[in-house]
């Protein structure tokens, strides 16, 4: 039944990929995507990967597409052919295609207990999780600690991202000119009128927070963690932002509480993993934070999640606000 | 002091990366450039310290969180890697020093610290990528350093940048994506992502098919983000339309770090398991690099700006490197390692001769650079100087890699081998011709308007374009660091003691 539910899935996400091609009208492509990102989080569900299908979800379905639909307002929202070859792009996703279903002849089966990625470091991790940091979501073990560099790497990702983001649209007309901006704020006032969406809309939004800092706090016993939290938190906000005007939103959480969020939460991480080095262990270790290494761990990912859940909302506000700010060019 | 020496490989990572986010609230602008330069020096400083440790002959390695590999993450700086620390940390403080000047003209005052803290985080991801052991961690950092070149390459003041970072996002995008579709492909069949870990588990499933695409994958991946000829059309424009400053970092490693990742890959993981190793990526790769090479060059004969006529000339570097690498002999990728490093001073040379350019004349078109050695002759020399380098004159760094390369193409023998030895003559001569095709243009040509006084580039920059011009020739004359650490790197990628 499981598999065939996931075949199931599967086609509809072949399905919707193609329509998102296929879709002219951008804000459609966009919607189609949203739509993509649910089918591939209950695809990951079926395959028990909780954590992923919380990302995927919040960030894939939520945020990006809040952001597709800012970056679509300032723009066509008709696709322009251009010079691209699609017959070349065709010939490198067929390839592509042909060449992992070849590869997928001698893969282990779905399950197999006898595939290596059941057989090496995952076990160990299952066994020592207990022993060494003892929280019951060996996944947040994982990603905080035993893989807790490559966290700090995909928390300047996204710190990355926001700083590109802000870079590129400070620039040329229509950039951040203070009392521009303010008179464009001004003029967004939101959806106030919609009498509907405005009243449920503040009845959800403080459950959505609430739910945002659950997933923050909860990550270590269930599915959940920072990157998943900050999301939720952020579209809260932008939730708020949406019924209420930018104006408002700026007012609830200011530019520079966002700057404060984005910077302090990459270098909370960073000086959680300093510390590591300053107590005589190595970086980013969490068992010389406290007498008892156990705890120590424990703290360290309470902590290093606070800091990614600061910076994912701090720079997905920030991205937005950026994006709401701008004039329409066309 | 020992205590921190055990340090050093993480910390040449994070201490750019930490103080990227601090940069964007450093005002005024002038602050931002200070403590990014300041870092950048810091970074230079640790990868002296870890050169020191390669040169003695240690792989330094380093466990992240006190987690022992494959648990953990695991870092490890060999000489090859301190080579490339070398140069990226080198290119980045030279340009920062450098070009202060140019980036305040090119850059308005209140984006600045973004950039700088892009700048950062450019220095840290592709410093990440050279320290780590790991290969999903490679991934990431790889995800850092693309995201924020894109920034620095957008910054430049030309609309036509965009474009240009566009199609550098889609194809670097691509690239990234087939090396986590090869990553993902070679953990389903081993179960671990430490590079030595793969190695040894290879062994049991190396012939299935799967791992087989994982190296194709992973291949083109690299070869998309190194600009391996056919790969390289995003490289021209973006390296073009790039703030001056930079070009200097990007062209002096950036597609030289996905090499490393290419070469340490292959050889340090892919080789002792697979038999047919060594003829497949000879094969596959040679032909790549005598076309680059050719073409490359062909094309910069004849290109009418300055810029795009040495990112040209980049990919016919490249296409050295990969010469040298596709011999899979001691001489060859040790020719391939020190060619690394001596088109990276001459091409950091050149590109901050083109900075002092840029900064007083009009643009950059060979038309527009007539009359310019009698406006600014000191900088014209040091690009001569570089120019020199970069074609290969004895005396010069650039003499000694293409001297190992012809050394190693002997090796080969046979028809082969003179073949090859013919490639890299002509692409030389080639390479004489472009480099000339400036000069001439500087010095010979008569400009429109009558020279005006000598007017030189601000002193700091042309200063330190001279120091880079000098290190070519000090590299050239005692050419005893770059030839250890590519030596010690080529056997350690081979499989040979040291």
């Amino acid at each position: 039944m499981t598999t065939l539910f996931g075949v199931f899935l599967l086609t509809l996400l072949v399905i919707t990929a193609l329509a998102v091609v296929r879709a002219r009208h951008l804000v459609v492509a966009v919607m189609l995507l949203g739509i993509f990102s649910l089918l591939l989080a209950v695809n990951f569900v079926l395959l028990d990967a909780a954590d992923v299908a919380l990302t995927e979800a919040a960030v894939g379905a939520g945020i990006s597409t809040v952001l597709f639909l800012g970056a679509l307002a300032l723009m066509s929202e008709r696709e322009h052919y251009g010079s691209s070859r699609p017959w070349l792009s065709l010939v490198v996703v067929v390839s592509a295609v042909l060449v992992v279903v070849y590869a997928t002849f001698d893969q282990p089966r779905l399950g197999d207990p006898e595939a290596p990625v059941l057989n090496h470091v995952g076990p160990w991790y299952l066994e020592k999780t207990p022993e060494y940091v003892d929280i019951p979501n060996v996944v947040t073990a994982v990603l905080g600690s035993y893989r807790g560099y490559d966290t700090l790497g995909e928390v300047f990702v996204v710190f990355t991202a926001g700083i590109g983001v802000l870079f590129l649209l400070s620039a040329g007309p229509g950039a951040q000119n203070n009392g521009r901006r303010r008179a464009v704020a001004e003029k967004k006032i939101g959806l106030r009128d919609e009498r509907l969406l405005h009243v449920i809309g503040q009845l959800v939004i403080p459950f959505v927070l609430l739910f945002g800092l659950y997933v923050q706090f909860h990550g270590e016993y269930g599915p959940g963690g920072g990157f998943q939290a900050g999301a939720l938190i952020a579209a809260g906000f932008i939730l708020y932002a949406l019924i209420e005007g930018e104006q408002r939103a700026l007012e609830a959480l200011p530019q520079g509480g966002l700057n404060f969020l984005m910077v302090g939460g990459a270098l909370l991480y960073g000086v959680v993993g300093l510390a590591g080095i300053l107590l005589g262990s190595n970086f980013l270790a969490y068992s010389v934070l406290a007498q008892d290494p156990v705890f120590g761990q424990k703290l360290g990912i309470i902590l290093i999640e606070a800091g990614v859940g600061m910076t994912v909302c701090g720079v997905l506000l920030r991205i937005f606000h950026a994006f709401a700010c701008r004039e329409r060019i066309r | 002091m020992s205590s921190i020496d055990a340090h050093l490989p993480v910390l040449q990572v994070v201490v750019p990366l930490l103080v990227a986010p601090l940069v964007t609230i450093l005002r005024p602008s002038g602050l931002a450039w200070a403590a990014t330069t300041a870092t950048s020096f810091m970074a230079l400083m640790i990868a002296v310290g870890l050169t020191a440790g390669a040169l003695e002959g240690d792989i330094q390695r380093y466990e992240v969180g006190a987690w022992a590999a494959p648990y953990g993450i695991e870092l490890a700086v060999d000489s090859f890697g301190a080579l490339l620390l070398l140069i990226l940390t080198g290119a980045s403080t030279f340009a920062l020093l450098a070009g202060k000047a140019s980036l305040d003209q090119q850059i308005e005052s209140g984006r600045q610290p973004l950039f700088f803290s892009a700048w950062l985080l450019v220095l840290a991801g592709l410093a990440g990528i050279l320290v780590s052991a790991d290969a999903f961690n490679i991934f990431v950092f790889m995800e850092i350093s693309s995201l924020a070149s894109y920034v620095l390459i957008a910054g430049g003041p030309d609309r036509r940048a965009l474009p240009a970072v566009f199609k550098y996002l889609m194809m670097g995008t691509i690239g990234a994506t087939f090396y986590l579709i090869g990553i993902g492909l070679i953990y389903m069949m081993t179960g671990t992502l430490n590079l030595a870990d793969i190695q040894v588990r290879l062994v049991d499933v190396a012939g299935l098919r799967p791992v087989v695409v994982a190296i194709g994958f992973i291949t083109v991946g690299l070869g998309l983000k190194a600009a391996v000829f056919p790969l390289h059309v995003w490289l021209p424009n973006a390296y073009n339309f790039a703030p001056h400053a930079a070009t200097v970092l990007l062209a002096a490693c950036a597609a030289k770090v996905s090499l490393y990742v290419l070469l340490t890959f292959d050889f340090v993981v892919l080789q002792p398991v697979l038999p047919e190793h060594d003829p497949h990526f000879g094969a596959f790769l040679m032909p790549l690099a005598v076309l680059g090479i050719l073409a490359a060059s062909a094309v910069a004969l004849f290109e009418p700006n300055l810029k795009r006529l040495l990112a040209f000339s980049s990919v016919a570097q490249i296409g050295y490197i990969l010469l040298g690498a596709s011999m899979v002999s001691l001489p060859g990728v040790t020719a391939s390692l020190m060619h690394m490093f001596n088109h990276a001073l001459a091409k950091g040379a050149l590109f901050l001769a083109v900075m002092c350019l840029a900064t007083r004349l009009p643009s950059l078109e060979l038309d527009d650079l007539a009359g310019a050695a009698k406006r600014m002759p000191w900088t014209m020399a040091a690009f001569v100087v570089g120019g020199l380098s970069l074609i290969g004159i004895p005396g010069t760094a650039g003499f000694t890699s293409k001297w190992y390369l012809i050394s190693a193409s002997l090796e080969v023998g046979g028809a082969g081998g003179w073949l090859l030895i013919g490639v890299i003559v002509t692409g030389s001569l080639m390479a004489v011709v472009y480099i000339w095709r400036v000069v001439e243009a500087a010095w010979f040509r008569v400009p429109l308007a009558e020279p005006t006084e000598v007017r030189e580039a601000p002193a700091l920059m042309l200063s330190v374009t001279w120091l880079a011009a000098a290190a070519n020739v000090y590299f050239g004359l005692s050419p005893w660091l770059q030839t250890t650490l590519a030596s010690n790197g080529a056997r350690m990628l081979l499989g040979e003691a040291p």
